[in-house]
């Protein structure tokens, strides 16, 4: 199968202009003959599901929280983009897509990175308009902020807490549609397999996470907006029940999965410090506004950072970086913050991590001002680690935070599947290898919001979907599967619980295919992982039973999924032979330790097809054509 | 460290539930409060035992997915942190940690620590919520907006729907929930069209779901993680008289 990216003809400003024009409607009283299923009520889901029930459409979402407020969109901190230009300093559409495909170090699709820049704008007056309480000037306008990777002020932003405030205004919308009946909302519930009928997807099955049932779901179109993969690394910024299952079975049922090895990881995480650690906590990069990063010029110094002088530390993004700074991307911030511990500059008990000083803006602007603006980051730091970030230096050290690559979807947002449609981080459309910070906001609101309510209604309106419901074969075939599948799980009975064997799959993930990859690492990666499949198929330990209640069963089905995925990032990874993004090849590096893209042989995505459990992937090429940003050397010096 | 947990265990929402303890040894204060709880699990599966359910998510106060009564206390002893963030290093070693869910008609438990919280689902979907489409809205700077208002509806949309405040009240009131949602959208233009109504039915809500009214004890405001003030429930009510008239 070649990928065809249905890429409308046209300027790039005009494309999506264009294509709204072009696309098949379905006329607002046939709107309500189409049910269409969403998996995952997070940004993109649930603004997608509300959306679509506005328009007529008979909705069912699902989610395995209990409330679609749970989904972990919550817990985005810093902003979201938009190239609204208030501020008055030079920012465009054009701009905000040339800084995205610029930042994704070109590896994401023009044509669909110009189109979130340009729907950017209706997301913030869509919020505002929800009661999204975003900061304002003494003015009463909304206040923007700057973010890594762009030089202008373009980030929305509530406190600490913009996820939230977004996830809810999503959820406003969305409980406002299940009132009106449009959408049956199904909590606690886990997607373990999509549908197909005649080669198009047409349902999903689901486990009811309270009672165990096993249930199809029949519709004529189904939606995954279920999220990133980063807890393959079992320790990252995810939720803990963050996962890649929805995305998984969807690649089994022949979804291609593109550019699985694309993980950004993020550089301003509090630092690892035990090993019966269970997750890892992000500060928003949007300290980095304010905060300086450094490390002691002296190896292995241990001293107090009060009493290592200014001329004895070293600043070292303001070095390397003079003109972005502390505000590089997070690719290069992280990358960095690795040389330098490496290096043996690193501090804290581990020597990994380095500090992050908020001093000068203290005796800049005072503490109230810094509290009134990163006061909720702070408490957080405070609590966790136990140390005052008013008083002493921030630890940070970078940790797995989002996945780039996701299930491959044309401009239509369709995966290889017909009527499956995936949005948000699920997909991987839009930041090629490094995501600049708050645009994952952006783009899941823009997928939920603006795009797939105009494209799915192109695909129901061409019709040739036949009248079925979840009686169909296709359905009890695929329940039956599910089940001798869960049987299978619980009957292993051995010695080894599902988070032993979770952490080390993220020991190998981390080790072998984290923040920077090799060859050798990466083969090695290759034999570790199926050997630990192995044992988790004959020597995991699953407590209680199917038909209850039972969060054991849901991680060890999780898991599962992640050691089949991790393979599977290892083989791109190694396909990859160049470095970009976040990326990062230790044969493909500059003199100067900058990733060194090859864009003769590698400006594509990389779709893997899957082909059986005991076969290799096959590999699929987008090939990128970049007609308005020139290739060149990212450099933030 | 070494804990005593002392754990609600119920198997169903409808079998009877009791108290179990169990000894957790090599406990770091480093530890997140959960961190213990995984130990604690991780344990009782090798010995080919239920593990203790819990819910819990982001593991970072944010989502309101975690709950727990420790010691009598909702999310434990600290103030403005959700049971996620509580680590070790606020207990002492040798103490004994008596956990319980949420303990109110309208949250039943699931299973163990565990309890459906829906019904604060069902007061949202009643009119938590400004009537808007998406698109043909205005554009975002058309109305300005104090500052202090913007600050005051903030302090209220923070509330993340944990339930501490239910079920530290007597009444199993959820009207602090309740006054935070209907304040936000009180205090910004956005929210006067439906401001009657949605009050109204919000608090009409509340009832049918079996949640009890506020005597005024503030207990709400002393166990919320986010702090949230009893004013907004000062300002349900004032609210809610208004829209009577």
């Amino acid at each position: 199968m070649t990928l065809n990216s249905k890429i409308p003809e046209g300027s790039v400003s005009q494309k999506w202009t264009n294509h709204k024009f072009g696309i098949k409607l379905v006329n607002p009283a046939n709107k309500r003959k189409y049910d269409v299923i969403v998996v995952g009520t997070g940004l993109a889901g649930g603004a997608a599901a509300a959306t679509m029930a506005e328009l007529g459409y008979n909705v069912k979402a699902f989610s395995y929280h209990e409330s679609p407020r749970r989904a972990h969109s919550i817990a985005a901190q810093g902003g979201i983009n938009a190239a609204k230009n208030y501020p008055n300093d030079g920012d465009s559409i054009y701009r905000l897509f040339y800084d995205t495909v610029k930042g994704g170090d070109y590896r994401a699709r023009e044509s669909n990175v110009y189109r979130l820049a340009e729907v950017s704008n209706h997301i913030i007056d869509q919020c505002v308009a929800q009661g999204v309480p975003f900061a304002r000037e003494y003015g009463g306008l909304l206040d923007n902020r700057s973010f890594g990777g762009a030089q202008v002020s373009r980030t929305f932003y509530a406190r600490g807490q913009t996820g939230q405030q977004l996830l809810l205004g999503v959820y406003s919308s969305l409980v406002r549609q299940m009132n009106t009946g449009k959408v049956e909302f199904f909590p606690r519930h886990d997607m373990l397999d999509v549908v197909k009928v005649d080669g198009k997807a047409r349902g999903i099955i689901t486990r009811n996470l309270v009672t165990g049932e096993i249930t199809s779901h029949s519709a004529h179109a189904v939606i995954l907006a279920t999220g990133g993969y980063g807890n393959v690394f079992y320790l990252s910024t995810n939720a803990m029940a963050s996962n890649v299952t929805a995305s998984w079975r969807a690649h089994k049922q022949g979804a291609y999965f593109a550019n699985p090895c694309f993980t950004q990881i993020h550089p301003t995480c509090i630092p690892v410090s035990s090993d019966q650690q269970s997750k890892l906590t992000l500060m928003s990069e949007s300290l980095r506004n304010d905060g300086r990063v450094w490390v002691p010029k002296k190896q292995g110094d241990d001293r107090n950072p009060k009493d290592i002088s200014e001329d004895e530390r070293d600043y070292y993004l303001e070095r390397l970086y003079p003109s972005f700074g502390n505000l590089v991307p997070r690719d290069v911030a992280s990358r960095r913050a690795k040389e330098m511990c490496d290096k043996g500059h690193g501090v804290g008990p581990t020597k990994l991590a380095v500090y992050l000083d908020f001093e000068d803006v203290m005796q800049r602007n005072g503490k109230d001002w810094v509290s009134e603006k990163y006061g909720n980051l702070f408490d957080m730091y405070k609590q966790i680690t136990g140390e005052n970030p008013y008083e002493t230096p921030m630890k940070i050290y970078p940790a797995v935070h989002y996945t780039m690559g996701g299930l491959w979807v044309d401009y239509n947002l369709m995966s290889t599947v017909p009527g499956l449609h995936i949005l948000g981080e699920a997909n991987f459309s839009d930041h090629g290898a490094n995501r600049l910070g708050a645009s994952a906001l952006m783009q899941g609101l823009a997928d939920g919001y603006f795009i797939i309510p105009y494209t799915i209604g192109d695909y129901l309106a061409r019709g040739g979907l036949q009248d079925i419901n979840s009686s169909h074969e296709a359905f009890k075939t695929a329940e039956k599967n599910i089940q001798t599948n869960l049987e299978k799980m619980m009957a292993i009975k051995g010695t080894k619980t599902v988070d032993d064997i979770h952490k080390e799959l993220g020991k190998i993930m981390w080790e072998y295919v984290g923040m920077a990859r090799n060859k050798e690492g990466l083969n090695k990666a290759l034999d570790l992982i199926p050997q630990l499949r192995e044992e988790f198929w004959s020597n995991v330990s699953i407590p209680g039973g199917l038909n209850e209640f039972n969060p054991e069963l849901e991680k060890a089905s999780r898991l599962a999924d992640f050691l089949e995925l991790g393979e599977l990032m290892a083989r791109d990874a190694l396909n990859r032979e160049e470095s970009c993004g976040g990326h990062f090849r230790e044969e493909y590096q500059t003199s100067e330790n900058e990733a060194k893209r090859n864009d003769n042989d590698f400006a594509y995505v990389a779709a893997w097809e899957f082909k059986g459990a005991n076969n290799k992937p096959e590999l699929h090429k987008e090939d990128l054509i970049f007609d308005e940003v020139g290739l060149t050397t990212r450099s933030y010096k | 460290m070494k804990i005593t947990v002392q754990a609600w265990r119920q198997s169903s929402p409808t079998s009877a539930g009791e108290f179990v303890s169990y000894p957790v040894d090599n406990v770091s204060e480093d530890m997140s409060f959960f961190e213990m709880m995984d130990k604690l699990n991780n344990n009782l599966i090798r010995q080919g035992k239920d593990p203790i359910s819990f819910d819990h998510d982001c593991r970072e106060g944010i989502c309101g997915t975690c709950g727990i009564m420790i010691n009598g206390r909702a999310h434990g002893p600290l103030k403005g942190v959700t049971s996620c963030q509580l680590h070790m290093r606020s207990f002492k070693d040798g103490e004994t940690l008596v956990v319980e869910p949420w303990r109110a008609n309208s949250f039943p438990v699931i299973r163990d620590l565990v309890v459906d919280r829906s019904s604060f689902d069902r007061v949202m979907e009643s009119g938590g919520y400004v009537s808007v489409n998406t698109g043909g809205v205005p554009d975002a700077n058309a109305t300005p907006i104090l500052k202090n208002d913007v600050d005051l509806a903030f302090d209220a949309a923070a509330c993340i729907g944990c339930g501490a405040c239910v079920a530290t009240c007597k009444n199993s009131s959820a009207m602090l929930f309740v006054g935070a949602k209907v304040t936000q959208y009180a205090l910004l233009p956005q929210g006067q069209v439906e401001r009657k109504n949605r009050v109204s039915n919000m608090v009409a809500q509340m009832d049918i779901e079996g949640f009890g009214n506020c005597t005024n004890t503030s207990a709400c405001e002393v166990e919320c993680p986010k702090e949230i003030s009893v004013e907004n429930i000062a300002r349900l009510n004032r609210e809610f008289l208004k829209a009577s008239f």
